[in-house]
């Protein structure tokens, strides 16, 4: 493998991907605002909840649209620029992808056009029962993706089957129920329900503070209030779920964000500062919390949390050991009726991957020296600065997003929008959300490296055989193409936003025209939009 | 297991095949309005109101596209893993082109200036046009086989650039699905407009389309009888064995994508909607019958399609270079737990998506005016 291509294929990747969750967090928390806000207008039965409910749903539209244009890059690069991991993987991963477009995709899809076009159409409760299912459906998608993503970090229920070269599914339940999906999944959208928090009662905050559209904009604080306090401590919460299935799944990962070098006797404590070093194998200047990280990592007093170097002894212990399965299955390629060598191999075939880590430094990983098998098991440790760093700028925003949505619940139940320097602060606050979910993006999948799939295919090889050049076209149209967008996008968002609320007037004798017959006869030609 | 492998394999590929058809059909639809916008319409409120037949739709209906690419990936991961990265320069165009669609959509209306929306009229264009001949394209590099081989890991290596899928008989099957595509397209606004100036125009450009399809169709026929295409198993295929490529004989046969008509008649049904379906439609013009036209492209969609898969069987995607790497019904599916519960997970959520699609249409339905067009907020 050219190591250009892969570290292009993996540039190309998380732009990519990192610039489609600019979009998804918003749509799947405002998705379901819409939803709370909605039902408010068809229990209180006032017009102005339902005007509430389409202004955000215009920003919704806005923002919706390139979710699913820069989605749809998302689900044929495993193919175009991974084609060895679709092939290596795709038995398991590809089943959640499938399943997300069948049960996800479809019914938000088909919704959000009734949702939009169908005010005139449909009753008041068929109209919020579509809003609804268009909130599911995106929830549902970050589900299957996730289960896809948590397969990637923890892949359980699945063998390598030396006939087919691949890995093949043996359990799907464990697939479906891994604990470290479940608790991804929780996470995810709670940190999109902070967004879409986030971004209600800045936008909100931005009009009080302009004395414009304060009915509107007070409703909205509210609900968005309301909602991110419930969302910013589930996700704290369920970010520490993730923690704690880490301590089981992902040692690695666990001990770099920590920069943790060596076992601590439990229970160990939390570093809060630090300056690790990849080179320097250690972390200087630690400022540690006793006890925290033994008590939050294993739910118990005397669980260990292991070190860096520790789990390097053992990979280089798995190396060792997967070894004979790659001597066995360079036999099965040639003789499948090897019994000798089947039976090596199903003794050794745990530790397969970890062999193929050796590729990277040798070209025959059965000709490794002790020095390539040392470097090999070196190449497990993720970038233990950047994830250590990154992790405490995601985890200290989302304690500030509670302390933040507290105060805001504090503010609308009290009635004190006159506290200025709040409304300011919640206008300036808006883009943090989006840094925490891209920055906690980075902790999950950089921290997953140098593994595309954890112990079982190193990324290096499971890029596709492409050329540079290939590669740098694209990329360099995604980035056009992409920023274009961008740039569009953010000017409508502003300028939806700057026009404000637009009156509406039922067109057709739906339920919604009842109230007022005159206003349903009245037909003001409003050009579109 | 209830099912064996073979049979599982047996119908993933047939619902392969129907993941296409179902595309072609909704999707297919979008992209005719879309290549046909700047054409059939000329002023802002004609061009909103060909947008608007399909603006409640068209989101719904791209979803057999991404599930095409999730389906594949989960059944048939080979063809997955090697057609998207083999061919990977053209499928980055269609996704450009299909990226600008959706945007075109919704952000058209959002400003009143005319060369803001003339901009996303061509980027719909675009969105509609490029998909159609690409997607043609890949198909006809389908029949003639790509450029790729396989090593003993699996690994796919290829050869060949973008302009190398541009051969003549891969050119003339984009031809093809640009006609069949535009055809349906006019179908559609011919039963989704009100009877004006516009709806002639399509109908006028659907006379066009249906004749071409006809006449390209049964072309890329002939050329599969006489031109040297084709590829044929060689010896014992086992189609209940594992799946890797490498273990199966293929071999080039010229005229073999015919063959499955001799021994299987019952299949020739499916050229035969290929050709009947154009005529169809232009019976439908002629007759001032909306219903007939739109009814005959889809028939030519099915039969153009399926007519593909037909012809193949048991291929999906053969090598040009390496016939021993060809993927086939018989080695490139996932497993055989794998396919059975994905069937069973379709056989649970396809019926629940076509009763809510179905719902959607009944509530979108009726003919776009001008008037709704010019009247309605909530529109393009």
């Amino acid at each position: 493998m050219e190591m250009a291509v892969v570290e292009l294929s993996r540039l190309q990747f998380a732009l990519t991907a990192m610039y489609h969750f600019l979009f998804v967090p918003l749509t799947l928390g405002l998705s379901f605002i819409l939803v709370i806000m909605e039902s408010v207008y068809v229990m209180t039965n006032r017009p102005v909840w339902r005007d509430i409910t389409r202004f955000w749903s215009k920003l919704f539209g806005i923002n919706f649209v390139l979710g699913v244009a820069t989605g749809l890059t998302m689900e044929f690069e495993f193919g175009t620029n991974w084609s060895y991991f679709s092939h290596y993987v795709g038995d398991i991963f590809g089943a959640p992808l499938a399943i997300e477009g069948l049960m996800a995709f479809f019914l938000e899809a088909t919704f959000v056009g009734l949702m939009f076009f169908g005010w005139d159409r449909l009753t008041k409760r068929q109209h919020l029962f579509t809003t609804f299912m268009v909130a599911l459906g995106s929830n549902l998608s970050a589900l299957w993706i996730l289960v896809a993503n948590g397969w990637m970090q923890h892949p359980t229920g699945a063998e390598f089957n030396p006939q087919t070269m691949r890995m093949e599914v043996t359990d799907f339940m464990a697939v479906l129920f891994n604990p470290v999906a479940q608790a991804k999944f929780v996470h995810t959208v709670s940190a999109g329900y902070v967004t879409a928090s986030v971004f209600v009662l800045g936008v909100s905050a931005w009009y009080l503070l302009r004395n414009r559209h304060v009915g509107l904009a007070k409703r909205s604080f509210a609900v968005a209030a309301a909602f991110g306090l419930a969302s910013s401590l589930s996700a704290v919460v369920l970010g520490d779920e993730s923690g704690y299935a880490l301590t089981e799944n992902q040692q690695m990962k666990l001990a770099s964000i920590e920069g943790a070098w060596e076992t601590e006797p439990s229970p160990a404590g939390l570093a809060i500062f630090g300056i690790p070093s990849n080179e320097g194998r250690k972390t200087e200047y630690e400022v540690k919390i006793p006890y925290v990280l033994g008590l939050i990592a294993t739910r118990s007093l005397d669980g260990k949390v292991m070190g860096i170097t520790p789990l390097v002894e053992r990979a280089d212990n798995r190396i060792r050991n997967g070894l004979p399965a790659y001597r066995a299955l360079e036999t099965l390629k040639k003789n499948p009726d090897d019994l000798a060598a089947r039976e090596v191999f199903e003794k050794h075939k745990y530790d397969l991957g970890y062999a193929l880590l050796l590729k990277r430094f040798v070209e025959d990983p059965l000709q490794a020296t002790d020095a390539d098998i040392s470097n090999a098991a070196w190449s497990t440790v993720p970038n233990v600065p950047v994830l250590f760093w990154l992790f405490r700028i995601m985890a200290g925003l989302g304690f500030a997003f509670i302390a933040f949505f507290a105060f805001a619940t504090w503010i609308s139940t009290a009635r004190r929008f006159d506290k200025t320097w709040f409304l300011r602060l919640a206008v300036f606050a808006i883009p943090l959300p989006w840094l925490a979910a891209e920055v906690g993006w980075v902790v999950a999948e950089y921290g997953r490296q140098p593994w595309a799939i954890e112990g079982v295919l190193p990324t290096f090889l499971g890029a596709s055989s492409l050329t540079v050049s290939q590669i740098w076209t694209t990329i360099i149209g995604f980035t056009l193409l992409y920023g274009t967008l961008a740039v569009i996008e953010i000017r409508l968002m502003i300028g939806t936003i700057r026009k404000g609320p637009e009156p509406y007037t039922p067109q057709r004798a739906g339920s919604d025209a009842s109230a007022d017959p005159k206003s349903s006869a009245t037909i003001t030609s409003v050009p579109a939009e | 297991m209830p099912l064996d492998y073979e049979t599982l394999r047996v119908i993933w590929w047939a619902l392969l095949g129907i993941l296409l058809i179902g595309f072609a059909l909704t999707d297919g639809f979008d992209l005719g309005v879309g290549t046909l916008l700047p054409f059939v319409a000329r002023t802002d409120v004609e061009r909103r109101q060909v947008i608007n037949t399909i603006g409640a739709t068209w989101e719904g209906n791209q979803v057999w596209f991404i599930l095409g690419g999730g389906a594949i990936f989960a059944a048939w991961p080979f063809v997955y893993a090697i057609s998207f990265s083999g061919f990977y320069l053209a499928m980055f165009l269609v996704l450009a082109a299909l990226i600008l669609r959706p945007v075109a959509f919704k952000y058209r209306s959002k400003k009143p200036d005319a060369a803001w929306r003339t901009r996303w009229d061509w980027a719909l264009f675009v969105g509609g046009f490029v998909p159609a001949l690409v997607f043609g394209v890949a198909v006809g590099n389908v029949l003639t086989g790509a450029p790729f081989r396989l090593d003993d890991n699996l690994r796919a290596f290829y050869e060949g650039s973008l302009l190398g899928l541009f051969s003549p008989f891969a050119l003339l099957a984009g031809l093809v699905s640009v006609a069949m595509i535009v055809l349906h397209g006019s179908g559609w606004l011919a039963i989704k407009l009100t009877h004006g100036p516009v709806r002639d125009r399509a109908i006028r450009f659907g006379t066009f389309a249906a004749i071409a399809a006809l006449v390209l169709y049964a072309l890329g026929g002939v050329w599969l009888a006489v031109g040297n295409l084709g590829f044929t198993t060689v010896g014992a295929i086992d189609p209940n064995g594992p799946s890797n490529p490498l273990m199966a004989q293929t071999a080039r046969q010229a005229g073999a994508w015919l063959s499955n008509y001799s021994a299987y008649p019952l299949l020739t049904i499916l050229p035969a909607l290929g050709l009947l379906g154009p005529v169809i439609a232009l019976f439908g013009i002629r007759s001032n019958k909306d219903a007939l036209v739109f009814a005959g492209s889809s028939a030519a969609n099915v039969g153009i399609i399926g007519s593909v898969g037909a012809s193949m069987f048991p291929f999906i995607l053969p090598s040009s270079i390496d016939p021993q790497s060809s993927l086939t019904v018989w080695n490139a599916s996932s497993s055989h737990l794998t396919l059975f519960v994905m069937l069973l997970v379709t056989a649970v959520l396809l019926p629940l998506v076509l009763l809510y699609t179905a719902w959607a249409y009944k509530v979108m339905f009726g003919r776009v005016s001008e008037d709704e067009v010019k009247q309605n907020p909530d529109f393009y």
